[in-house]
């Protein structure tokens, strides 16, 4: 406590002081400035930018995107022909960029989960194996593998006409991997339906499942029910529907397929590289989560009689996600931005076709740049959004 | 890459942070003050074009209309300073002042010369594009490609000609692009397309650096007009002149004989054209007005040669490419190099 006296505060200068070092003003007027200052920054930012693109006599604008793009993009999940605007160019491009990181995303937790449990296997080969593929792998350069992985998938597979013939119409050639593509005939949409539904059931049935064992003791066969609802319940509907479902059988004409669907050696090569990358560093995040727990919770789970699957499930893995997840997510968003390699391997992503052939058909540098950095930032915000939200489902609720 | 798009990243940048300067300053000052002219060239090398040679000296025909205009500007061919671009950062680093001349085989189309704040100078080179195929698949003209892969590179008017000729004949196709032409060059190479197209010029320079360079043809079909020639930026009239005439200069020498060897007895010639080029004779000045010196074409010949010369030395009878003149020739030869006179 310090002395203060009373009469001085009194004074109207004291006042002043009062004003002047109370930590809630002096906050606000400071947090006003640099906002102010930010501001001030961004409109001299616009104003210089514009102004200097007048001088260059380069214009600015956004009509660009409903001009013809009049170039060809080999992979196109949606329709796109030569005489679509630029807009729907973006669209592919963008599209091509959540395949790639979608699938990616799978494919590398599935693989890291593995690799981690692996690395802390008892099993002295598996470990060391697990070991020498996290060690190499992460530290090659990205791009240096995706090189590889490309220049590997094309000099092993053969040419179309020599390409390997795999069961059910499937062809494995330096053309990508093609298949018969299914058509959907009528009343297929109830089947696509039924899938949410039958997930939504699922979701209630387990929720009651686990009700019931905290009242009465008794288990219910929850996995095993919920998959063959899943599987079950779409497929009843489908029979009962006559098979509503036909195939595009792909036939060689001239130098390569025609029809069916195909996957690209690109899209291969490409998560063939970043999966089995970003694999290596969530392997080890896993590693660090599972060492995290300490031993001590899985004999206390043993002495309880729980079974070692149960032990893990129930005791291991929710403590160990707690420390897994924030990691995980950073590893999600660096596969998504690290996707934009894709055009070394000539692998159509937004950054390749709409960065790369509108840039230059168009010219439009800055606002080309500008829109391609704002998906990648709405990207990252959503896995992060998505994450943050699991996350905060799975996590142990502390007291 | 990733390095090109952070460069193009940066070349935008420059708009952003730089202050705001008028563009029409004078390009020429800001060379002489620095003592170089900084040109654009051919990021991935095109033999006979832009391309390193073994001792690391840049060559080709593109590199001597940058020593052309260094010629003119200080008497010294070497005093120009290259940087390599891909297709994708050229008109960028052009805007954005990085450099003060763009000579990578460019096409001057419509909207490059009058959306882009650049203008093209001239044509140092008629081309046009075409195919390459394996010679395997059995194909003989272009018109044979329908459902071929095509790889290409990504940002040219090749990528754009080629979804036209396809669709204007009827045919299908899937295209393969590619950010640079290394990568261009080695997938076909590896098989995954089976045709590559660019402009023929192109062609018979990356066929060269295939594995096996026997196993391609070039098709016949040239289906595209590519006149490729230098750029500056817009608004800056004096130097637009300077690179214009400096090619102009060279044609004029071929035209009426004058050579890098006989350029200084050629200053005896009673031939007024002659004179009028070479800047001989009392009150025959044409430098001066453009801000160069008399004797600016004298030295562009003493230090580079003449059109013909350079063609010869870069893709013609004196490089492994073995280019015929054709529609480069000079119009007096059925050509249509063709430069106004100096008057």
């Amino acid at each position: 406590m310090t002395l203060r006296d009373k009469t001085v505060d009194e004074t109207p200068r004291s006042w002043v002081r009062a004003v002047l070092y109370d930590a809630t003003i002096r906050g606000w007027v400071f947090q006003g400035l640099v906002l102010l200052g930010l501001i001030l920054f961004a409109v001299w930012v616009i104003h210089n930018t514009a102004a200097n693109l007048r001088a260059a006599n380069i214009p600015f604008g956004f009509d660009f995107l409903n001009m013809r793009a009049g170039f060809d993009i080999s992979q196109k999940p949606i329709d796109y022909t030569l005489d679509s605007s630029h807009a729907q160019a973006f669209k592919v491009g963008l599209l091509n960029t959540i395949i790639v990181s979608v699938l990616g995303i799978i494919l590398a937790t599935i693989i890291g989960f593995v690799v981690g449990i692996s690395r802390l296997s008892n099993n002295w080969l598996l470990a060391r194996a697990a070991t020498v593929y996290v060690e190499t792998l992460r530290n090659i350069p990205l791009l240096l593998q995706l090189l590889f992985w490309y220049k590997a998938v094309l000099s092993v597979l053969p040419g179309p006409r020599q390409g390997y013939a795999l069961p059910l119409s499937i062809n494995l050639s330096n053309r990508g991997l093609t298949m018969p593509r299914p058509i959907a005939g009528e009343g297929f949409e109830i089947v696509m339906w039924s899938v949410p539904v039958a997930v939504a059931l699922a979701w209630a049935m387990a929720r009651w499942a686990k009700r019931r064992q905290a009242a009465t003791g008794q288990s219910f066969p929850v996995f095993r029910a919920s998959l063959g609802l899943v599987i079950g319940l779409p497929l009843g509907i489908f029979l009962a529907l006559g098979a509503p479902l036909s195939f595009e059988i792909p036939e060689l004409k001239g130098f390569n397929f025609a029809g069916g669907m195909v996957v690209h050696p690109e899209l291969i090569a490409m998560l063939l590289g970043i999966s089995l990358y970003t694999a290596t560093f969530i392997a080890e995040t896993v590693r660090a989560g599972i060492l995290a727990v300490s031993a001590g919770q899985s004999e206390a789970a043993f002495s309880l009689g729980l079974r070692p699957r149960q032990t893990m499930r129930l005791i291991v893995v929710p403590q160990a996600m707690r420390v897994i997840i924030p990691p995980l997510t950073s590893q999600y968003l660096n596969l998504t931005k690290n996707s934009s390699l894709a055009l070394a391997i000539g692998y159509p992503d937004l950054v390749a076709v709409f960065a790369g052939s509108t840039l230059n058909i168009t010219g439009h540098a800055i606002e080309v740049i500008a829109i391609t950095m704002a998906v990648y930032l709405a990207l990252s915000l959503i896995t992060a959004a998505l994450m943050n939200w699991f996350n905060a489902r799975v996590a142990l609720v502390e007291r | 890459m990733r390095s090109n798009t952070f460069k193009t990243l940066l070349l935008g940048a420059a708009f952003i942070g730089a202050g705001a300067v008028a563009a029409s300053a004078g390009t020429l000052d800001e060379v002489k003050a620095k003592g170089f002219v900084q040109c654009g060239v051919n990021g991935a090398g095109l033999a006979g074009f832009g391309a390193p040679d073994d001792a690391g000296n840049w060559t080709g025909l593109d590199v001597d209309a940058c020593r052309a205009v260094a010629a003119a500007v200080f008497g010294d061919p070497s005093k120009v300073k290259y940087t390599g671009l891909s297709a994708k950062e050229r008109f960028t680093a052009l805007q954005s002042k990085e450099i003060d001349m763009l000579a990578r085989n460019s096409t001057n189309t419509m909207s490059r010369d009058t959306q882009l704040g650049i203008t093209f100078t001239g044509v140092n080179y008629y081309d046009g594009q075409g195919f390459m195929v394996k010679k395997a698949l059995g194909v003989s003209s272009a018109k044979d490609l329908n459902g071929a892969s095509v790889c290409v590179q990504s940002g040219t008017t090749t990528e754009l000609n080629l979804a036209d000729y396809f669709k204007s004949n009827g045919m299908t196709f899937n295209a393969v692009v590619f950010e640079k032409q290394e990568e261009a060059d080695a997938a076909y190479d590896a098989g995954r397309c089976d045709a590559y197209t660019t402009d023929a010029s192109g062609l018979y320079s990356i066929r060269l650096k295939m594995t096996n360079p026997d196993d391609s043809i070039v098709l016949p079909e040239i289906i595209s007009k590519e006149p490729l020639g230098p750029a500056v930026r817009q608004g800056d009239d004096q130097w637009e002149s300077i690179v214009r005439w400096s090619h102009y200069a060279m044609l004029i020498a071929e035209e009426f004989g004058v050579t890098q060897a006989n350029v200084d007895e050629m200053k005896k010639s009673e031939n007024p054209e002659v004179q009028r080029l070479l800047g001989v004779g009392e009150g025959v000045d044409f430098g001066t007005p453009i801000g160069l010196t008399k004797d600016w074409a004298y030295n562009i010949i003493k230090g580079v040669g003449n059109y013909g010369e350079s063609f010869e030395r870069n893709v013609g009878e004196g490089s492994p490419l073995k280019i015929a003149r054709g529609l480069n020739a000079l119009w007096t030869k059925g050509g249509l190099q063709y430069a106004p006179p100096i008057r």
